[in-house]
Formats: C-alpha cells, sequence, structure tokens
C-alpha cells in the first residue's frame, strides 16, 4: 500500500463527497424551507443523467448535455412542484413520503418508457480525458474537474443563499414561513424556485457523475438514501452541514472500502478478509450515523440552534 | 346502516374471500391461485406488524424491509445449514419451521429493539430518513457478506417442515399462512383494545399531554416497535419458504416502501388494513402486469390519486373515515 494509491482514494473519497453534496443542498433547502421529505429527489439526478447522455449522444458535445441535464431536471422540478408536490406541504410527512414515493415509480417507469430498458453511456468531454501528475501520482482529470466544480457550485451556492435577495427569503422562509408571506413575498413562487433550484442540482450531480458510471433507471435512489445519511449526519436543513456530512461520507465511505479489507487481511486468510472487510466497509457511514445520533440527535450544524 | 357495522362486514367478507378463492383453485385444480393468495396472506402478516407501529404508534418505519429480511435469512440458514449438515455458530441447522419461527421472531425484535432504541430519540422527518438508512445497512450487508450467497441470493432446495402438514404443497402452505395471518390479526385487535394499545394511541394524538398524565411515551414505543419488527420478521421467514429463497432483494428500500403502500391502499391503523391493501396490491400487479410491463406508471399514479383525493385506503372509502375496528 503506497503513498500514492492512499492519496488516490482520498481524492476519490472528496470528488465523491462533492457529488453528494449537490444532492444533499438540494434535500437539505426543500425540507428546510418547505418542512417537505422528498423522496423524488433521487428520480431528478436521473432525469438529469439521462438527458445529458441522449444529447451527448446526439450531438457529440458533453457541455451541451450538461446544459440540458441541469436545465431539464429544473424544468421537471418546477413543473412536479406544480402539479403535485405544493399539495403535499400541508399534509403530515406519510402523504409526503407516499406522494412522492408514487413520483418515483412514475418517473422511473416513465424513463424507462422513453429511453428503453437498457443503460445508456455518457463518455467523459474530450478535454477533460486523460489524467494530470500530482507529484507522487497521476490522477484521472475529469475527477478531479469534478472535485474543483464541486467547490464552485458549493461556493456559488453560499453566495447565493448569504449574499442575494433570493438568498434572504430562502432563510427567512427556513425561519418563520407565515411571517415573510406577510410581509409580501410570493411564497407559492419562492416555493417553486427552492423546488426547481434543489432539482437543478441534483440534475448537474446526475450528468456529472454520469460519465463515470453508466446511466440506468434506479440510479437515483442509492444516492437519495446516502444523500439522507449526510443530512442526518450534517443538520437537516443546514447547508454548512450538508457539506461537512457529504465530505465526511465520501471520504469515509471510500476510505472504508479501500482500508478495511487490507485491515482484515492482517488476521484473516485473503478472501475471506475481502468479504469480512467489505461487508464491513458497507456498514461503516450507517454506523456513523448511529454514533452522530447518539451523541448529537440534532446533527453536527443544526439549522435553527 | 352505520359506518362501523359496514367495516366489519367488510372485514368478515375479505377473510371468508381469502379463504374461499383459493379452496376453490384447489377444487378446479389452480394451484397458481392458491400460491398467489398464500403470497397475499403473508404480504398481509408483514403489514399487519408495520401496522402496530405505523397505524397504532404513528411511527413511521421506512425500513420495515429489514425485519423482513431478517427472518428470510433465518429461515434461509438453517435450511442452508440442515442441507449441508454443518454447523453454524455451534449449533446445527433446521429444517423444521416452528423453530425457524421462533429464532426469527426473537432476531427481527432484536434487531428492532436496536434500530429503535437509536430511531425513537428522534421523530418526523429524522425518524423516517433513519429507519430507511438502517434498513439499508442490512440491506448492503448481505449483499457484500459473501458466505450465504451475497448479491446471488440463497436457495431453499426443500421447502422447511411443519408438523401435520406437507409444505411441499400448495393447499398446505396456503393452510399454514392463513392460519398465522388470522393469529397476527387476533394479536393486533387484543393489542389495540388493551391498556397498552390505548396508551401508543394516546402517544401519537399527543406525546406530551400522555406524558403529562405519567406515561413515558419512549418505552411504550420501543415496545410497540418491537412487537411490530418480530411480526414481520415472522412474514420474513414464511416469504422465504414460498419462494424457496432468499436475497438482498428482500430488504431493499422499494419493499419497505411497498409494505407501506399495503396499508396506505387498504387504511392506515384499521384491522383489516393489510389484507384489504395486500390483495389489491398483489391484484393490481397480477392484472395489470399481465396488460402492460409499465405497470409500476399505474401504480404510481392510482398511489398519487389514493394519497391526493382518498386519505383512508379502501376500507375508508366503503366505510367512512372514522376508524372502528
Amino acid at each position: 500500500m503506497s503513498l500514492a494509491l492512499v492519496l488516490e482514494q482520498l481524492l476519490n473519497g472528496v470528488q465523491f463527497g462533492l457529488m453528494l453534496f449537490l444532492m444533499s443542498a438540494g434535500l437539505t433547502l426543500v425540507f428546510g424551507v418547505m418542512g417537505l421529505i422528498n423522496l423524488a429527489h433521487g428520480s431528478l439526478y436521473m432525469i438529469g443523467a439521462f438527458l445529458c447522455a441522449a444529447l451527448a449522444a446526439a450531438t457529440g458535445n458533453f457541455w451541451l448535455g450538461l446544459m440540458a441535464g441541469i436545465a431539464g431536471a429544473a424544468a421537471a422540478g418546477a413543473l412536479i412542484e406544480i402539479l403535485v408536490i405544493r399539495r403535499l406541504y400541508a399534509r403530515d410527512h406519510l402523504d409526503q413520503v407516499l406522494a412522492t414515493f408514487a413520483l418515483i415509480l412514475i418517473l422511473s417507469e416513465g424513463v424507462r418508457m422513453i429511453f428503453g430498458p437498457f443503460p445508456l453511456y455518457l463518455n467523459v468531454p474530450d478535454m477533460l480525458r486523460g489524467s494530470v501528475d500530482l507529484g507522487i501520482t497521476r490522477y484521472s482529470l475529469y475527477r478531479l474537474a469534478l472535485i474543483g466544480f464541486g467547490v464552485a457550485v458549493a461556493l456559488g451556492l453560499w453566495l447565493l443563499i448569504a449574499k442575494t435577495r433570493l438568498g434572504i427569503q430562502i432563510r427567512a422562509g427556513e425561519s418563520d414561513r407565515e411571517m415573510i408571506a406577510a410581509l409580501g413575498v410570493n411564497i407559492r413562487w419562492l416555493y417553486t424556485v427552492v423546488f426547481a433550484l434543489g432539482a437543478a442540482l441534483a440534475g448537474m450531480a446526475g450528468a456529472l457523475v454520469g460519465a463515470i458510471q453508466s446511466v440506468q433507471v434506479g440510479m437515483g435512489e442509492p444516492v437519495l438514501i446516502l444523500a439522507f445519511v449526510v443530512i442526518v449526519i450534517g443538520g437537516i436543513g443546514s447547508i454548512k452541514g450538508a457539506m461537512v456530512g457529504a465530505l465526511l461520507v465520501g471520504v469515509i465511505d471510500t476510505m472504508g472500502r479501500f482500508l478495511l479489507p487490507r485491515i482484515a487481511g492482517l488476521f484473516l486468510d485473503t478472501s475471506q478478509a475481502m468479504g469480512v472487510g467489505a461487508a464491513l466497509a458497507s456498514m461503516l457511514i450507517y454506523l456513523l450515523m448511529a454514533l452522530v445520533l447518539i451523541f448529537r440527535p440534532q446533527g453536527l450544524f443544526p439549522a435553527h440552534g | 346502516m352505520d359506518n362501523q357495522r359496514k367495516e366489519w362486514l367488510l372485514n368478515a367478507g375479505v377473510i371468508i374471500a381469502l379463504f374461499a378463492v383459493p379452496l376453490w383453485a384447489l377444487a378446479v385444480g389452480e394451484p397458481f391461485i392458491i400460491t398467489l393468495a398464500t403470497r397475499i396472506a403473508i404480504l398481509a402478516i408483514a403489514a399487519v406488524g408495520l401496522n402496530i407501529a405505523l397505524g397504532l404508534g404513528g411511527m413511521v418505519s421506512f425500513g420495515h424491509a429489514l425485519y423482513l429480511g431478517v427472518g428470510g435469512y433465518v429461515a434461509g440458514i438453517a435450511a442452508h445449514h440442515a442441507f449441508a449438515g454443518t454447523t453454524v455458530m455451534g449449533l446445527p441447522g433446521t429444517n423444521q419451521m416452528l423453530p425457524i419461527w421462533v429464532i426469527a421472531m426473537l432476531l427481527s425484535g432484536l434487531v428492532a429493539g436496536v434500530v429503535g432504541a437509536l430511531s425513537l430519540r428522534t421523530s418526523g422527518i429524522f425518524f423516517i430518513m433513519i429507519t430507511l438508512a438502517f434498513a439499508q445497512m442490512g440491506f448492503f450487508f448481505t449483499l457484500s457478506w459473501p458466505a450465504y450467497g451475497g448479491e446471488d441470493g440463497l436457495p431453499i432446495f426443500v421447502r422447511n417442515q411443519f408438523p401435520g402438514l406437507n409444505t411441499a404443497r400448495p393447499w398446505d402452505m396456503f393452510l399454514l399462512a392463513y392460519g398465522v395471518l388470522v393469529a397476527a390479526l387476533l394479536v393486533f385487535a387484543m393489542l389495540r383494545a388493551a391498556r397498552f394499545g390505548a396508551a401508543l394511541m394516546a402517544i401519537r394524538q399527543n406525546p406530551d399531554r400522555t406524558a403529562a398524565v405519567g406515561i413515558s411515551p419512549f418505552g411504550i414505543k420501543l415496545v410497540a416497535f418491537v412487537l411490530s419488527g418480530m411480526i414481520t420478521g415472522l412474514a420474513g421467514a414464511m416469504m422465504a419458504d414460498l419462494t424457496r429463497f432468499v436475497s438482498p432483494a428482500m430488504m431493499a428500500w422499494t419493499m419497505s416502501g411497498e409494505l407501506i403502500v399495503i396499508i396506505i391502499l387498504g387504511g392506515v391503523g384499521r384491522l383489516f388494513g393489510p389484507v384489504v391493501g395486500a390483495a389489491l396490491l398483489v391484484g393490481f400487479e397480477v392484472f395489470f402486469g399481465g396488460l402492460t410491463e409499465h405497470w409500476k406508471l399505474w401504480l404510481g399514479l392510482v398511489l398519487l390519486a389514493v394519497v391526493l383525493f382518498a386519505r383512508g385506503g379502501l376500507i375508508g372509502l366503503i366505510a367512512g373515515r372514522e376508524r372502528h375496528g
């Protein structure tokens, strides 16, 4: 096990964490502002990936596909909010879970009807192909670009929420919905915008990750559940919590899968160690979540003090 | 006719029909229909378990597939070792359903105890996500644990045995599932009528007031959650025997979702909600699955319509929104 390999896995973990952040940010915003649990967030991730793959295949241009993925997911998000989600804000969490579970069935099957049952493949754009020399190791240029992209989006999101008028309204919405409606903010419009913003981030994550994984129906749900773990760890409604939680989950999951089989190999024979290590590694982030729950049930950065 | 009588009549009709239809299928030689009814009964048992947590206690567990899977793997692993003549942790395997059921219930109760004790520290949306995440942990564990088939699952070559019955015959397997379902419904009804059930429902309606009159919500909810997990675990052991196969898919999050859907389609917190819901879901799958491969799209639309416009499920539509029995 060389230092180069450890560095490579660490970067993979950070990259994974930043993509998780894009998913978690939308989820946590929607919960913070509207008090809604949205299971269909993973479907928006899938829609972003499919649109990007389809358009990139048709035009040969990844960036056009990425734009389409983001815009398409945002449009789908706005449409879903207006048609369905809007009716759920006043309902209890059980109704929200069921209605958004129904949306997953509809959207997954709808995507299968349009794009067929087979996975699509999305190539890494030409200008980001290959690897770069980091001194002690070479690392995939595309993954490095994803890290840069994730950091830039996180920064942009922070600026949007901390410095703009929309951001003030979002923060005010998180503290007291009735009050900002009474102060003349168009709350229905604000909800649609927040939902579409979250959808755009999910679609972006789907399109970006689509180039390193296969684009298929059901790709969104595993990421959705990880995003839940992220916001439970970080604290629901907190963007900062989502960032810290996402990086923790990304790095711990990746490093666990890399290190645990090797550590188990010190005590057991190779084939057994691989199995035990892999099984333990797959549980690691859930154990982290359990620990956070025991010691800080509101998460690391609770949104409301 | 008042709504309470309507609901009792509906319940009686459902439990008679669930027996009469497979009996008819036995007479005319349609084993497929008998197995379908067995599947409905077993899914209903699992949902009766969830109905204790969700319907009576208001705990929206999005991870009950975990207990289904624990029960299923107990049946699968016991049969695996009995078949191979090997031991597991010093114990021999068994192909007898009764000890398997006891172990399945104990183990799923234990898992539910740990998950419940952690998850019940929170409520609302946190609780939903955390139960989901723990079930997902079980899913990934079975997926990556190679000893019992991992991703490929574990076949049960010969269905486990029950004294006095030939479980290889569909009708005998149905009788078993039907009997356990009736027992589970009795347990649910007794629980709801007992002081424990009254306390549980009071906690659902207003935890603060219940605490103010001296009933601690945490302990009662935890006991209900464990009972709920045990019944679902029993259903898991039976489900594995019915399909003679257990795989991580039994613990998948979609399975947890399906159990909630069953309860909602039937009617939350109603005695027969799980039975009606299971029959509706399986019936929908068989009927629309035969018409179009995209039947899940239609299931989603129906479910959406039920949530938005017909809260209270089918029993609620027939017998009014008030819960009676």
